[in-house]
């Protein structure tokens, strides 16, 4: 067991280690903006003692490398700094606004992962039944079918499906609620109800890939020596999946999962676009359109935080599921 | 004795290139009750799937287009899928080439073991498991009651070879299919696996079909041989008639192969300077240590073949003399010329001076260039022949290797046979005009006819332009045939070298009497003979392990 | 709660008529194999796709028009794309016989053996291609051009809000539409295709430096790419496109500039792992080893010996990229910070005409112009995929 920990372990510090590099990317990333942060918030006509606050207020002053462990502490903390929105309120109109970037995500967030679960809850299980079937009657009608259908589905633009969707579902027969104005406080089945929308959309274009994946793993799998054996000796064809690929196939499947979930990441944006849903994608998008800095890197960490962490526990998982690893010689 | 399995007129196709096509083309074998019928061929002749066929199994993409299979009065190609399985494990068992691969990863190797059994009803669970073991002692495993309860990875290939045979007995089968069961194993492994299953099967009676292209080890196991050819049989007769007196004349081509052998070269001269030295080299593949202290030498128009089982360092030797892997110590002299270790810093002259012959034709051709550009290239490289010049060059290269210029020339490498792609890979290396080629394991991965072809070549052109060759292999039917002296590996140390007479006559050293008498002879009592001779215990990896 | 209900009788029901058929089935054929070692579950299938094709067949004759003569737009809608299905599958057939027939042997045998996908996929980014650059010369109006009358409908009929010079209708400031969506496949088409070029040239010649010399350049560029890899990459095209806002006017250079370049580099990170991949499969066969110690120079190496070898999977890979690229880009300009105006561009049209979605019970014709903008999109990616596909299965299938 000893050798199986020492390899998570490692993967883990890898983990931490890729964030950290992650996050300087991005800090890097932003201090690449020509001039001063100060007069990209007040805009052209900033006077010069406006300009001197907020230069004080971010510590505009001080060199790089101070600047990236105060911001990293400062996340460390639970501290993202304040928005530029924030701060322009708060310099010209000399208000005490205290509403930190962190106030601003955090119940976005909590509404992305809603989102994403949903999604996830209806997706995982559906594509993978969906993806051992193709495999197993492959060539069949079903999986041409299937094939055609799927990869279709992840040639479509995410924005495409969503009208698709709503053309379908909301306007030709009104079934579901083509905006997703979910508030704080609304009851649980409603704000399902106003999730069903945005995340059948995800589904669809989540569940194509993680079949075809799913498919293509179990295929892989049943083209083994061991599988033949299995049914050399006479096994039945659902002892043969159940007893001899399952177990085998949980890597592979497990793999896939997080894979798709991480894709959702990327998806998510577009589609809490498209349904004026208030997660934390849309939030981004508006940042990234007023050039709002501190909300965007915040967002971004975000982002590459979940990004790696699924990565990281699909690898965990596929370790943790390797007999080889687990019976050292 | 009253008939077991009985398969008439059968037809079996391969869907290829959106079309079926023949494999087997009507083959009849019967097969009476205990008794062993050993199948063999060339690759492609279509053994495996007569094999499986004859459980009523074909692979995705084969079918059974005509004929009947009938297993003890059972018609497998019409029974039903539940039918089958009721038989498969439980009264026809199968034993496949590669163990490592054939036994899931994810179970103990008892629990498949027992998984047969309880699943056909024919033991319980605790029964099978202790009849496992009463099983794995009877094929020499060690530790029998232990080894079962690993996992797959955690037993070596000789050991799972056996622990499958174990399975395949588990319902006490009237039939098993080994298919390939000792190709993928050193010789060494190879006849203790042999000797397990040529015990066990007699102990229970039980029948078999061998599947080999190993003459010589279908001789030893099988009471009958069927030879097949291109999904077309060629003969059947019992194995001592067969061995004595093949009619047909492929059958009779196949046994003359093992006759070739080269005439003794006069010895050495004393105080010649060899054209390679090998001396004292260490070498490591990071900090493992592969080789330790090796010395030896090749002189003018001689072959040194260099011996060993899979690890023991020969391809790791070679490397350290291309340069490829520089030793950490010791060093590699050309015409009596220290070379530098590393090859990116030896000149043209040098480079040119050895070369290589590999045993993958396929990887050792570049599939996207034509065989006119891949003799061409090192032609125009050393000797920077241009326009005609060198055309003419390759034509006469191409010549020398028994190939039609005009015909090949212009052709791809995925367009030519085995044999013929191991030529270009000869031809390639005599464009460099060198003095010394190294072969690694060069006929290897041919049939034997092809192999003997390419060996009549090589000893042809070390005639004409007085090479030297270092020859890689761990098969000794090929070293007696080609070789003038021999040396010895194991576990990275040069363990016995001489001429090659002299290797071949004993006293010998420990292991290579070992190597030597672990290779299966076309004697059908070869292997009881050595069986009572050095007594169970002392063949094989076990004698090995003694040392 | 009723429609669960529901769904689970209908497959019930789906089941037992399953069993029915199979049973039927085997009586009727006196259990031949076909029948008698058919699982249920695919008897299910079967029965499955029977009822699915009957359902499929009755909507379809639905009237379009209720008594009241209201249109039905869902099935009008149903209608257009099973037409659109039929009409594709009859053009990819087509075309197939007709590359069956003309051209060198080499295209005639290709032809023979490919899928009705592919040749659809290969139809299909012909004629893209010829819109793209023949653009010009095919919209009736220029892209930018602002005309008489906005929000003009689509379907050319004056009673229902058209105008026959605009086909398609304009959108809010007067643009004509067609002309639009025909250039728009000039401009993002071109941006994308330009935008993975440059990403594969710097992608393959990283991968291919990394894989054929090893050691600490390798190491270099391994980790860094493992780096950006780790932040997904629209939200890192998304970041550094904010970025790109802000110097772009500073510099005179267009934003749209800037996003070739920053998703060129983004994208050549996936592109440098499969070639360096690929290279390193090549690189360990004995062919490379001989070529090394025959003393062979670098430019030899790659160029000789690996890039003939990797072509098929590179090429295959430019197919995957190539969508990858173009949707990342449909995806900035429908978010709003990709290819500026006046450019037409698909991405943006669709946001633009979205809202006419909305009006889709009372005018169907006026819902399709969005749809029609991302469809385009979709299209193109879907025929790509096709091919790419297929020449995936065809090169994995030569090595079986």
């Amino acid at each position: 067991m000893g050798n199986v920990a020492t390899i998570i372990m490692q993967r883990l510090l890898l983990g931490l280690l890729t964030l950290l590099v992650v996050s300087i990317v991005i800090f890097l990333a932003v201090n690449a903006l020509p001039g001063d942060f100060a007069e990209l918030i007040l805009g052209q006509g900033a006077t010069p003692e406006a300009v001197a606050t907020i230069r004080r207020d971010l510590g505009l002053d001080e060199p790089l490398i101070v600047r990236y462990f105060g911001w990293l502490g400062g996340i460390l903390r639970g501290d993202l700094g304040v928005s530029f929105a924030q701060l322009n309120f708060r310099t010209n109109l000399g208000g005490a606004g205290d509403v930190g970037v962190i106030d601003q995500i955090a119940p976005r967030l909590s509404n992305t992962l809603f989102l994403a679960s949903v999604t996830a809850m209806i997706a995982v299980p559906v594509a993978v039944t969906l993806g051992v079937m193709a495999a197993l009657f492959r060539n069949s009608v079903f999986d041409r079918v299937a094939n055609i259908t799927t990869l279709s589905s992840i040639s479509s633009p995410e924005f495409f499906m969503a009208y698709v969707l709503i053309l379908f579902l909301a306007v030709l027969n009104p079934l579901l609620p083509s905006l997703s104005n979910i508030y704080e406080g609304m009851p649980f089945s409603e704000r399902v109800e106003k999730s069903l929308l945005p995340a059948l959309t995800l589904t669809l274009v989540v569940t194509a890939h993680m079949m075809r994946m799913t498919r293509a793993a179990i295929i892989n799998l049943l083209a083994s020596p061991y599988i033949e054996m299995a049914r050399l000796k006479g096994m039945s064809p659902m002892r043969v999946i159940v007893k001899h690929a399952l177990p085998n196939a949980l890597a592979p499947i497990i793999n896939v999962i997080a894979l798709n979930l991480a894709y959702l990441i990327t998806g998510v944006v577009v589609v809490e676009v498209v349904f004026v849903y208030p997660g934390i994608g849309q939030l981004f998008v508006d940042s990234v359109k007023i050039r709002d800095i501190p909300v965007v890197q915040a967002c971004c960490l975000i982002f590459a935080a979940a990004y790696i962490l699924l990565n990281l526990t699909a690898d965990i998982l596929s370790i943790l599921s390797n007999p080889r690893l687990r019976h050292p010689k | 004795m009253s008939t077991l399995l009985k398969i008439r007129d059968i037809r079996l196709e391969g869907r290829s290139d959106e079309q079926w096509n023949p494999i087997i083309n009507g083959v009849d074998l019967t097969l009476q009750k205990g008794e062993v019928l050993g199948l063999i061929g060339e690759s492609g002749a279509g053994k495996s799937t007569l094999g499986l066929a004859a459980m009523g199994f074909t692979r995705d993409g084969v079918r059974i287009s005509s004929g009947s299979v009938e297993f003890d009065g059972i018609d497998l190609v019409n029974a039903s899928a539940a039918v089958k399985r009721g038989l498969l494990g439980k009264r026809i068992a199968y034993v496949a080439q590669s163990a490592a691969a054939s036994f899931n990863p994810a179970h103990r190797i008892i629990e498949q073991h027992y998984e047969g059994p309880t699943q056909h009803g024919v033991m319980s669970k605790a029964d099978s498991i202790a009849d496992g073991v009463e099983l794995y002692g009877k094929l020499r495993l060690p530790n029998p009651d232990e080894i079962g309860f690993r996992y797959p990875h955690q037993v070596s290939g000789g050991q799972l070879q056996r622990a499958m045979t174990a399975m395949a007995m588990a319902c006490r089968p009237d039939l098993i299919i080994f298919d390939e069961p000792t190709t993928a194993l050193d010789v060494t492994t190879q006849i203790e696996v042999l000797a397990s299953i040529r015990e066990i099967v007699e102990e229970y009676d039980t029948a078999a079909i061998y599947i080999t292209h190993d003459l010589a080890v279908v001789a030893q196991m099988a009471d009958q041989i069927k030879v097949l050819l291109k999904g077309d049989e060629v003969e059947t007769a019992d194995t001592r008639t067969m061995l004595a007196a093949p009619t047909q004349e492929y059958t009779k081509s196949l046994w003359a192969v093992r006759s070739f052998e080269r005439p003794t070269k006069p010895a050495v001269n004393t105080g010649a300077v060899p054209v390679v030295s090998v001396r004292n080299v260490d070498a490591a593949y990071g900090t493992v240590p592969v080789l330790h202290d090796v010395s030896f030498d090749i002189h003018e128009g001689r072959t040194v073949a260099v011996v060993g089982e899979s690890g023991s360092g020969k391809s790791t030797t070679a490397r350290c003399i291309t340069g490829l892997l520089p030793p950490k110590a010791g060093e590699i002299a050309f015409d009596g010329n220290v070379l530098p270790a590393d090859y990116r810093k030896r000149d043209k002259s040098q480079l040119r001076q050895a070369q290589m012959i590999y045993q993958m034709a396929d990887t050792a051709l570049n599939p996207r260039m034509s065989i006119g550009n891949i003799i061409s290239r090192p032609v125009q490289f050393y000797t920077g022949l241009t326009g005609k010049a060198l055309r003419a060059r390759v034509d006469s290269l191409l010549d020398q290797i028994e190939l039609e210029p005009t015909q090949y020339y212009n052709r791809l490498p995925s367009e030519l046979s085995g044999g013929q792609k191991q030529r270009i890979g000869i031809a390639r290396a005599l464009a460099a005009e060198p003095k010394f080629i190294i072969c690694d394991e060069v006929t290897s991965a041919l049939d034997q006819l092809v192999a003997e072809g390419i060996l009549r070549l090589l000893a042809k052109l070390q005639d004409e332009l007085k090479l030297s060759y270092m020859f890689i292999t761990h098969d000794l039917a090929t070293v007696r045939a080609i070789a003038d002296e021999v040396v010895v590996m194991k576990d990275g140390r040069v363990v016995e070298q001489g001429e090659k007479k002299a290797m071949f006559t004993p006293p010998h050293h420990a292991y290579t009497d070992l190597l030597l008498s672990s290779v299966p002879e076309m004697d059908p009592d070869w292997l009881t003979n050595l069986l009572q001779e050095r007594g169970v215990d002392n063949i094989g990896d076990a004698a090995v392990d003694k040392m | 709660m009723m429609t669960i209900l529901w769904i689970a009788g209908v497959l019930l029901a789906i089941l037992a008529v399953a069993w029915a058929f199979r049973w039927a089935g085997q009586k009727a054929t006196s259990n031949a194999p076909g029948f008698r070692d058919m699982p249920l579950s695919v008897a299910f299938g079967y029965v499955f796709g029977a009822a699915l094709l009957i359902w499929a067949v009755r909507f379809y004759f639905q009237p379009t028009q209720t008594e009241q003569g209201v249109a039905v737009a869902s099935v009008m809608f149903f209608r257009w794309a099973v037409q659109g299905l039929i009409i594709a599958m009859i053009a990819a057939f087509a075309f197939k016989q007709f590359g069956k027939y003309v051209g060198s042997a080499w295209s005639r045998k290709l032809f023979r053996s490919m899928p009705l996908t592919a040749s659809f996929g290969i139809l299909v980014i012909i004629l893209y291609s010829i819109v793209a650059i023949f653009a010009g010369a095919i919209a009736p109006y220029g892209q930018a051009e602002i005309l008489g009358a906005a929000n003009v409908l689509p379907g050319g009929d004056p009673a229902l809000g058209g105008n026959p010079d605009y086909p398609l209708g304009t959108d809010n400031i007067g643009r004509d539409i067609l002309s639009r969506l025909i250039y728009g496949a000039q401009n993002t088409v071109g941006i994308a295709f330009v935008t993975t070029l440059l990403a594969f040239v710097i992608g393959v010649t990283l991968g291919f430096l990394a894989a054929t010399l090893g050691g600490w350049l390798d190491q270099l560029l391994s980790r860094g790419v493992d780096v950006l890899m780790a932040i997904p990459s629209l939200i890192f095209a998304l970041l550094l496109m904010t970025i790109a806002s802000v110097w772009a006017p500073r510099l005179g250079i267009p934003l749209t500039f800037f996003m070739v370049v920053i998703i060129a580099v983004i994208d050549s990170t996936r592109v440098y792992r499969l070639a360096r991949a690929v290279a390193l499969n090549i690189v360990v066969m004995d062919y490379i080893e001989a070529a090394k110690l025959r003393g062979e120079g670098l430019g030899y190496l790659v160029f000789r010996e690996i890039l003939p070898n990797a072509t098929a999977p590179l090429l295959a890979e430019f197919g995957l990229r190539f969508c990858f690229v173009f949707l990342t880009i449909a995806a900035l300009s429908f978010l709003g910070v990709g290819i500026q105006p006046p450019l037409a561009d698909w991405g943006t049209m669709v946001r633009d005409l979205a809202p006419f979605i909305n009006f889709a019970q009372f005018a169907p014709l006026a819902a399709v112009t969005p749809l029609l903008a991302a469809g385009a999109i979709a299209l193109l990616t879907v025929a790509v995929n096709f091919v790419v596909d297929w020449m995936l299965h065809k090169s994995s299938g030569l090595k079986e």
